[in-house]
Order: structure tokens, then sequence, then C-alpha cells
């Protein structure tokens, strides 16, 4: 079986090209992949399609870096403090560029993600029925049940070019374990072309063996395995580590002006290297 | 606020959780009156005690730990989609006197003024659980006559969605509105206590009604009954830093 063990610089530079459309912070607070964020931010991807429910502050960050062209989502903030600055910037006045937000609700974007994963143009649900969200973009389309006549919303299947998963733990093959809250993750690496995987721990297959059931995802559909202790926070990731938030206080403080945002970004994206980087500048006591 | 709101919780509710707010009320419900109450999280987590340990958003492990259940999303979804959940409680920006929820904008679709975060789960949740709650600020800017757009479901519309509720009720800082199913529209059902009903001269044209609307019935509005000791003093175990409580 391949290794599939790749750094964060490797699996960035060869799976996640510029306008590819981008899937991650899926399990809403928790296991956001921000390791992965801030390299995407390091190599100046640009035009990228984010798709995520609730993925906390790092769609606000990818849009202050200029990274994102399209975003596709229930919510985007910072859920400690409640606005996303940079979010507000991008839509209110344009800055750094223009964004496009195709906005839905938790339900809807797991139902776009899972009717792409089971080959299906969309799924009905009766979500959402009665407000705006429902006209706010060809995403939607209001149907009747072809058994009772009833109104259903139709939600068009959502094909993520990417997604990506920090998880506790995963092989070199890439077989990817996962407990804890896991928002729409099973949906979003159903859905995607491509799935790179972070791992928190990196184990032998017998370990992985021992505990089927905890498997979100097994390796052979899995692009690449980017072993990255840490890569979480500041978010929480069940048995590792607790929320940061403090962390999220300071960005939010940080990310109120274009200025504070700039000078934020190269404190702890720009100017590190990488994760281990970030980890060693944030000090001991903040990791876990 | 928080107390008001967690008296909403009845003992043995299946309650769907929403961000912030809602998920100290549902602490403080099961921390005192409300022991059997079961919380569903829209992350993929049910739980029927406090977190162990105070928590600024739902996926937080003390949320997790001892919880019955962690899984999807999709899941606790379809407890809620599926009829089984008593009372859905969320948050939100602004509202207006027919009770549509805004989440998404305050501005024209184009050119918005504010760009708020969007809706989460709180339009799920406001579409499918039989009844509903919404606790927010008492700010006049989050309260207006009418609201532009109205991003979420309009709860007026909620009898011909099937198994919509047919109350719905909204906790706020200092009063405690109501819209029955046949309403027209809410008025006070009670005053927090030490503030006074809202004055006529709230009415007079060009001045801001602290409500946002003109109330009825101010002057038969009774008073909410102030938390007792042990509900406060289990709040502050819950909020120790007053992340959420520190305007009292």
């Amino acid at each position: 079986m391949p290794d599939k063990v790749l750094t964060m610089r490797e699996a960035v530079a060869r799976h996640v090209p510029d306008g590819a459309r981008v899937a991650c912070g899926l399990a809403l607070e928790a296991a956001i992949p921000f390791a992965f964020a801030h390299e995407l931010i390091r190599q100046r991807r640009r035009d990228l399609h984010l798709v995520g429910p609730i993925a906390d502050a790092v769609f606000d960050q990818l849009v202050g870096a200029g990274c994102v062209a399209v975003i596709e989502a229930a919510w985007v903030g910072n859920v400690t403090t409640g606005t996303g600055y940079c979010f507000r910037r991008a839509v209110e006045q344009g800055r750094p560029r223009p964004l496009t937000v195709r906005q839905h609700s938790n339900l809807t974007i797991s139902l776009a993600l899972q009717a792409a994963a089971w080959g299906v143009g969309y799924l009905p649900t009766r979500t959402a029925l009665g407000s705006d969200i429902a006209g706010d973009h060809d995403g939607f389309k209001l149907v009747a049940c072809p058994f009772s006549g009833q109104p259903l919303l139709a939600v068009r299947a959502l094909r993520p070019d990417v997604a990506v998963v920090h998880v506790q733990r995963a092989d070199r093959r890439g077989n990817a374990q996962a407990c804890g809250n896991l928002g729409i993750s099973p949906e979003a690496v159903g859905a995607a072309a491509t799935v790179i995987v972070v791992a928190e721990e990196l184990v032998d297959t017998g370990t992985v063996r021992a505990r089927p059931e905890l498997t979100l995802l097994p390796g052979a559909l899995v692009t690449a395995v980017v072993h990255e202790p840490g890569g979480t926070h500041p978010a929480p990731l069940q048995q590792f580590r607790a929320h940061d938030a403090a962390a999220y206080r300071d960005y939010a403080s940080a990310s109120a002006t274009e200025e504070g945002f700039q000078a934020w970004l190269e404190r702890w994206v720009l100017g590190v290297d990488d994760r281990a980087a970030y980890l060693a500048r944030l000090g001991d006591g903040r990791r876990a | 606020m928080v107390a008001c709101a967690a008296r909403e919780i009845g003992d043995g509710d299946v309650v769907f959780v929403g961000m912030r707010l809602p998920l100290l009320a549902f602490a403080l419900a099961v921390s005192t009156h409300a022991p059997r109450a079961v919380g569903v999280f829209e992350n993929g987590v049910m739980r029927d005690t406090p977190p162990r340990g105070p928590v600024v958003t739902m996926s937080d492990p003390p949320n997790l730990d001892g919880a019955l259940w962690a899984g999807a999303l999709s899941r606790a979804m379809a407890l809620l989609a599926g009829g089984h959940v008593d009372l859905g409680f969320i948050g939100g920006a602004q509202i207006d006197r027919h009770a549509n929820l805004n989440t998404t904008r305050i501005g024209p679709a184009d050119a918005p003024r504010v760009r708020l975060p969007g809706s989460g789960g709180g339009c799920d949740i406001a579409c499918a659980a039989r009844r509903l709650l919404v606790v927010m600020p008492h700010e006049p800017r989050r309260f207006v006559e009418r609201g532009r757009p109205p991003d979420q479901p309009r709860l007026r519309r909620r009898p011909r969605l099937a198994r919509a509720g047919r109350a719905a009720r909204l906790r706020v800082g200092h009063a405690d509105h109501h819209q029955g199913g046949a309403a027209r529209h809410r008025g006070h059902r009670r005053l927090r206590a030490g503030v006074g009903p809202p004055r006529r001269a709230g009415r007079r044209r060009g001045r801001r009604h602290p409500w946002g609307w003109p109330a009825g019935e101010p002057r038969a509005a009774p008073v909410t009954k102030a938390p007792d000791r042990e509900v406060l003093e289990a709040l502050r175990a819950l909020d120790p830093e007053r992340v959420w409580t520190g305007d009292g």
C-alpha cells in the first residue's frame, strides 16, 4: 500500500490549486485545520471557493488574507466573540477583494454535500422553507414532493475539489480515525474529489484495526496524510486540546482593523515557516 | 435574562440548543429545575447534564465529556426534522414585531451596511422545533418595526409547516414577548423586576420606542420574578469568568 504522508507544504502545493473548491472546518468549532489554512495563506492561494458549516474563524482569516472569491457556508465569524471583521470588510467594502457569499443553513450545507456523496443532483428537505435563505442563490429550488405534493426545498449537490479534516489519528496509508463531534465531516469527505487527512498522531494500521468503528474514512479514499500535531490550535480537539478562548479574543481585537489584521498575519502566519514554528512562538503553556 | 430563559425549559424537554447564550441557559436549567431535560447540539452532541466546566462553544471538550452521544450534525438535525424536539432555543441579531428573525445582513442585499455572520443552524431550528425560544440582549437596534430583509423563517408563517409549533416566545433583557398562533402581533407578557412599562411618550412621532414598536397593553404586563439565590449561584458556577453574564 502506498505511503501517503506529506508535509503540509507539500500537500497544499500538490493538491490545492488556485480556484479550488475547498471544504474545511467541517466539525463546526472543533478540529478546525488552522495549520492547513495558514499554509494556504503562506503559499498565497487565490480565488478559492470555501465550503463549510460554522468553520469558526478560519474562513475569516482566509478572506482577510485575500485567498477567497466565494464562500458557501452557514455562518462566518468568530464563535468566541461573534463578528468576523475580515468577512465584514470583504462584503461591505470589497476589501481586500470582493467576496461572493452563498448563504446556507447548517442543514442545507450538509444536504448539499450528502447529495454529492450519494451521486444525486439534489436532496429535498423542509428546512429553510418560508425563509429568505431558500431564495438566496441557485443552489435552492422549491419543488413538490412527487408522492404527497407537499412543498419541499431541493438543495443542489455540491462537490468540493478538496476536503480537509483534522483527525485524532491516522496511519501512513490514510486510514483516518476521529472521535468527538464530527459536524458535517462524513458527508464532506464522501463528496470531495480529493481528501487531505491531517493527523494529530500517526499510528500503525494495527491500531486502526483495533477500533474500526472510529474510522471516518478508509485510506483507499484518502489522497494525502499530513502529520501535524497541534494543527487545530486555537480550536479544540477532543482528547488532545482545549479551546483557547484568549487566542480567539486576541484575533478579534487585532482583526478589527486592516492594519491590525496584517500585523496579526505577519506574527502568526507569514512570520513563521510552519506549524512547529507557530507552536514554538505560542509557548508550552498554550498548546494543550 | 439567562435565568428567565432557562425557566422556559421544562423538566423532560428535548431541547435543541443553539450557539452562545442558549448554551448557558440549558446548562442552568439542567443544574436547577429541569434535571431530566436533554440537550441536542447541532455539532452532533447530546447530553443531559451541565458541561463539565465552562464552555464558550458547544464543541469545547467540557461539553463532550460525559455526553450521551457525539457524532454527525446530520443525525442531530434528523431529530429536529423528525419532530422529536420539544423546544428550539436560539439567539439572534435582529427581530421585528412579526417575529421575522434576521441573522444575515442589515441593508440591501447588493450593498449591505452590516454583514452579519449568518444563520448557522438557527434557521433549521426555527423551522422544525415544536416550540421556539429566542434570547437576545434588549437593545433598540435589535428590535425593529419591520426587518429588511427577513432572512430567517417568518414565524407568523410557521403554521404552514407541517410540524411547526403554534407559539414562539422571545426572551430579552427586560421583557418577555409572546406570539401566539392567532395573535396579530406580540405584546409584552412580563417585565423584569425594576423595569417600568414603556411610556406613552415613546410612541410620539420621531422618538424611538425602546422596544422598536408600540407594545400592547403595557400596564397589564406583570413583573417577572427575579431569580432565586440558588439559581444565581448555579449561574455563577457555570460562568465563573462572567463571559456571558458580565452585564449582570
